[in-house]
């Protein structure tokens, strides 16, 4: 194991495709036309001097250390500035040049600390090592001058220069004294995250980096994502954990466990120790960049709170009692079995986790089906994606995502519905604004003004503000725009779609209810924006759609889903590069846990559990009979519980009592339950309604495989042995041989083998060819070898492309007297779903609460300030929390978000769901806000609840 | 909540295949159903027919085309 190096090419990669040849020292190069002449020789493995330069960034060519003399040409041009010619003749080493280098040097030196032995950047420091490489001997000036190194000048008075260290981030230092003025930082911060919360203060000697208006780190606009500490050469920069631990020695390439982007990391370890996570720049879904949430919160991994060993009662009342693994699962086991000898078959089922890998989803399943007997299999995508899987299926064939992320920087105009990627998604919202800010239209249809509105220097072309549940209207209307403007693809449509079915679609749309002056009265968008949108959308080049929650979970989800495909269909943006349709998915698996069978109704790729020939096929390997009707889904099962019919649940790593609506009514389902089995890191909220805890690992202590939302399948390596003794694939196992079956998996490559043989779709996909290409796109099989960047793209997977009218039916959640307001929930950058492992992190300097955005106009009427403490109540139930007054809402319509189980957001929403896929509408409940002064009576009931039940007898080690 | 859940859902479906083309509408709500609803709710479904539940007519309509479940 050594650490993995990455060449820095000090230049980003030229796209063109025509080719140059030139002599560099003496050797014949020939690289892409636009390559700089510093690039040109790294590849050819000649390595020029560079400070300022980074492959991350484009050149600023401000350190004059490239210097490279050519032939013919005067005087020494900087090679990272200096494009490839063909046919020059470059020297990239003369006394000349060698003499200036040491010059240079010179200076940075004379104004930086001699304290490498102590610098936490000692062996990873550029600066050191341009020392090293210009033969850098002595330096002739001292600190007597002006300088920015010493507290104070040499007869002891303060020096005006010399900034203190500012530590206010909780992950890395900014030492402004090792600032060499490269501006790396600056130039990452802009282009590749596209926040610009970073400046470069003062002119000449006098100038240093800033976080904004000469703030701190903390309180600045900086979103810590890490990518100028990446970006800086020397120890300026730099991870707390570095300056704590020191310099690592080993890693492995993993994936991200946080989000649906699935971003490649290098973990960077000294010995089990993981010292820093650094985004892997070959990494096909983020190329080298990150957020907050995957470079740095991953201190949950060894938090206190984690839970490591077995636990169980008989009883919810009852603490909990540690036991050896033997007894919690001959305890589980028994417990199965007895409650369906009392109740049936029928009467248990399991939850597969989005967090978890595919391979340990795929046991979950077959752990359902195989050993239960049953196919009450579910998981939380019910509660996020489950209409795209319906609505993409239906018209497409497929319920995937169209494109890989890579297909934005083609994108000319981009739709986004229902999504806050710079929050929930931020390493594809860099990239998308990068491709904003390169000219590319936007388009937003929020209830919200997300920050993709209005930011630095991005302006969305159209905010479509519509009123919360009114997405199938407003899209219906864009369609009626592109068919009465005839501004549809009729060539694309002839060929790839059923043209009767377009017509019929056609003459729906049209109708005059459809008509954006007919929709503003419902969603409130003025007439004039949905024209316009749709104009630019059909006409303005590649027009691609991302869409998020704001989309799935409504009443109407699906149907969004189905009108969000025909849009696409009928202006011929789909099956190329630059357009598509693509579900920004939540959770990191969450794509995986759908491929994998964790539908009731569904076998692994998206096979009905009805069709025999797909049963067979397991059948024959499992050497069981499959049931073959469809089993219950998450909130069925919660009713059936209520009934008395379903008494038992595996739930592995998911914490559906703080995620799912309608808390009171999932609480009551758990409490019906006689053995409620949960697996997981933490004691989660839903544990507090468990008999069995199975401690699980994290990603950093398991092999196996996520799936991110380009349907990506991305590698996850363990770095360190399970605290709790085992990976969560191996707890499963267990469990399934307490129950009786033969299962003997020694490695997850042999599940992955298992997917392989048995799931068309991901024929050819094996830890070997994941290892070879890094990642790969399913379908991977016989007919798409290297995998499927791009669906769709001769044809649809389901023929041809099916147009589905669209009716729009306003939700049942009404407002009213009682409840005016529309309440629609989301998150934000630093937290995560419910949070259980982002709230075991420095990430709490950002969102130590959950609060209420509500607009100045509402908070006035209320006579409710910024701050104070507000109540919240629906129709379920009700809640406290802080308001925050905020531009971003519109009028009626308040925002919160669901990360922490204090304010259990989700006491309020409702169990209206989806009409088709029964995804949960948590995106509209009508509410009513006023003043309060306290918890609500829920919340210091559930507290108590919370804290009897996680209660722990410790016991002695048994001899 | 107090609606009946599985009225209510059923309902919901035919809100959808309401505005299909007439061909396909008890078809598709039928379909839909048998595709996704597990037996004990299809059981409970019939069980409110015969009750006389209030579904809109179109459910009434598919329910010749829905799978009935084996008794338990
Ligand atoms: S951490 Fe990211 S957002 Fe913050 S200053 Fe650095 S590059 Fe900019
Ligand atoms: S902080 Fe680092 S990257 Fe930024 S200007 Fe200073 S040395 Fe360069
Ligand atoms: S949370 Fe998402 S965007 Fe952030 S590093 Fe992880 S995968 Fe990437
Ligand atoms: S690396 Fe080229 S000028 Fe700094």
């Amino acid at each position: 194991m050594t650490l993995i190096q990455e060449i820095d090419y000090g230049t980003p990669a030229s796209k063109s495709d025509k080719t140059v040849t030139l002599t560099i020292d003496g050797r014949d190069i020939t690289v892409p036309e636009g390559t700089s002449i510093m690039r040109a020789a790294m590849e050819a493995g000649i390595e020029v001097p560079k400070l300022c330069a980074t492959d991350m960034v484009d050149a600023f060519g401000s350190c004059r250390l490239c210097l490279v003399e050519i032939e013919g040409r005067n005087g020494t041009p900087s090679s990272c500035t200096t494009p490839v010619a063909d046919g020059i003749k470059v020297k990239t080493q003369t006394q000349r040049l060698k003499d200036i280098r040491k010059g240079v040097m010179e200076l940075y030196i004379s104004d930086h600390p001699l304290d490498c032995l102590t610098c936490a950047a000692n062996g990873d420091c550029e600066l050191q090592d341009m020392a090293g490489a210009v033969g850098l001997r002595d330096v002739r000036y001292g600190y007597e001058g002006g300088n920015h190194v010493k507290a104070r000048d040499t007869s002891g008075d303060i020096n005006a220069m010399w900034m203190p260290k500012d530590e206010s981030n909780p992950y890395f230092t900014y030492d402004p004294s090792k600032c060499i003025v490269c501006s790396r930082c600056v130039r990452a911060c802009e282009e590749v995250q596209g926040t610009f919360a970073l400046t470069i203060e003062g002119r000449g000697f006098d100038s240093r980096v800033s976080p904004g208006m000469h703030e701190d780190f903390l309180s600045s606009e900086c979103v810590s994502c890490g990518a100028c500490v990446q970006a800086c050469p020397t120890a300026t920069l730099t991870e707390k954990s570095v300056i704590e631990i020191g310099q690592p020695e080993h890693s492995e390439i993993t994936t991200c466990a946080y989000c649906g982007v699935g971003c490649s990391f290098k973990a960077e370890m000294r010995g089990e120790e993981l010292v820093r996570m650094v985004p892997y720049k070959d990494g096909q879904a983020n190329r080298g960049h990150s957020c907050v949430k995957g470079r740095f919160a991953w201190g949950y991994a060894n938090h206190e709170d984690r839970i490591l060993s077995p636990m169980i009662r008989e009883t919810v009342s009852e603490p909990w009692r540690e036991v050896s693994w033997d007894e919690a699962l001959t305890f589980t086991a028994n417990k199965f079995k007895s409650i369906q000898d009392k109740y049936g078959r029928d009467s248990v089922g399991g939850i597969t986790s989005s967090r978890c890998t595919n391979e340990e989803t795929f046991l979950v399943q077959k752990l359902i089906r195989a050993g239960f007997g049953n196919n009450n299999v579910d998981t939380c995508a019910r509660v996020c994606h489950s209409p795209t899987g319906y609505g993409l299926g239906q018209t497409f064939g497929t319920s995937a995502g169209t494109q890989n992320f890579d297909s934005v920087e083609q994108t000319d105009v981009v739709m986004i519905i229902g999504a806050n990627p710079t929050d929930a998604h931020p390493v594809f919202g860099s990239r998308l604004k990068k491709r904003l800010r390169q000219g590319a239209k936007l388009i937003v249809l929020d209830p919200r003004k997300i920050e993709l509105v209005d930011t630095a220097h991005i302006k969305a072309d159209y905010h479509l503000p519509l009123r919360p549940g009114t997405n199938v209207a407003v899209v219906t209307s864009l369609a009626h725009v592109i068919v009465t403007e005839k501004l549809y693809d009729e060539a694309f449509i002839r060929e790839r779609c059923d043209w009767d079915e377009f017509e019929d679609w056609a003459e729906f749309v049209s109708e005059a209810r459809h008509s954006p002056e007919e929709v503003e009265k419902v969603s409130g968008v003025p007439a004039d924006l949905i024209r316009g949108a749709a104009r630019l959308y059909a006409k303005g080049g590649n027009g691609s759609i991302y869409y998020g929650l704001g989309v799935t979970e409504h009443s109407q989800g699906s149907t969004t889903v189905i009108a969000i495909a025909n849009l696409a269909m009928a202006t011929g943006n789909i099956g190329r590069e630059g357009v598509g349709v693509n579900p920004l998915r939540g959770q990191n698996n969450v794509q995986g846990s759908c491929d994998m069978g964790s539908f009731p109704h569904e076998l692994p790729g998206y096979r009905h559990i009805s069709d025999a020939n797909t049963r067979s096929i397991f059948e024959d390997l499992w050497g069981v009979q499959l049931n073959p009707e469809p089993g219950l889904r998450i909130p069925n099962m919660l009713d059936a519980a209520v009934e008395g019919t379903f008494k038992g649940i595996y739930i592995q790593g998911e914490d559906i009592l703080q995620s799912d609506p309608d808390t009171k009514h999932v609480a009551a389902g758990l409490a019906a339950m006689e053995c409620v089995v949960v697996q997981d890191l933490f004691l989660n909220e839903t544990a507090n309604y468990a008999h069995v805890f199975l401690p699980g690992s994290t990603f950093l202590e398991k092999d196996g495989t996520f799936t991110n939302a380009e349907r990506r399948i991305n590698m996850v390596s363990r770095v360190m042995t399970p605290k709790n003794g085992y990976a969560d694939w191996e707890v499963t196992q267990l469990l399934a041989q307490a129950m009786g079956l033969n299962w003997n998996y020694t490695h997850p490559s042999e599940i992955m083998a298992e997917i392989a043989a048995t799931t068309p779709s991901f024929a050819n996909v094996s830890y070997e060819f994941l290892r070879e290409k890094g990642s790969v796109q399913w379908p991977c099989n016989d007919a798409h070898p290297n995998g499927s960047p791009i669906m769709h793209v001769d044809g649809f997977v389901r023929g041809k492309g099916k147009f589905i009218r669209t009716e729009y039916v306003a939700t049942d959640e009404k407002t009213g007297p009682r409840f005016p307001l529309l309440l629609t929930t989301g998150r934000i950058l630093s937290q995560y779903n419910v949070g259980a492992q982002t709230r075991r992190t420095g990430n709490t300097a950002w969102h130590p609460e959950d609060v209420l955005e509500i607009h100045p106009h509402d908070a006035e009427n209320r006579g409710l300030k910024d701050g104070d403490w507000v109540r919240l109540a629906s129709r379920s139930g009700e809640t406290t929390l802080r308001a925050q007054v905020s531009e971003r809402m519109s009028p009626g319509v308040v925002y919160t978000t669901f990360h922490h189980p204090v304010t259990q957001a989700n006491v309020i929403t409702t169990d209206f769901s989806d009409w088709a896929t029964n995804c949960p509408e948590y995106k509209v409940t009508a509410v009513q806000v006023s003043p309060s002064n306290g918890p609500s009576e829920w919340q210091e009931e559930y507290e108590a609840q919370a804290r009897q039940s996680r209660r722990i007898v410790h016991v002695e080690p048994a001899e | 909540m107090s609606h009946d859940k599985i009225v209510y859902m059923a309902n919901q479906i035919a809100a959808f295949f309401n505005s299909q083309p007439e061909a396909q509408r008890a078809e598709g709500v039928a379909t839909h159903i048998n595709k996704f609803w597990e037996p004990r709710m299809r059981r409970q479904f019939f069980e409110k027919l015969e009750a006389g539940a209030a579904f809109d007519p179109l459910v009434v309509k598919a329910a010749e085309l829905v799978n009935r479940p084996e008794t338990a």
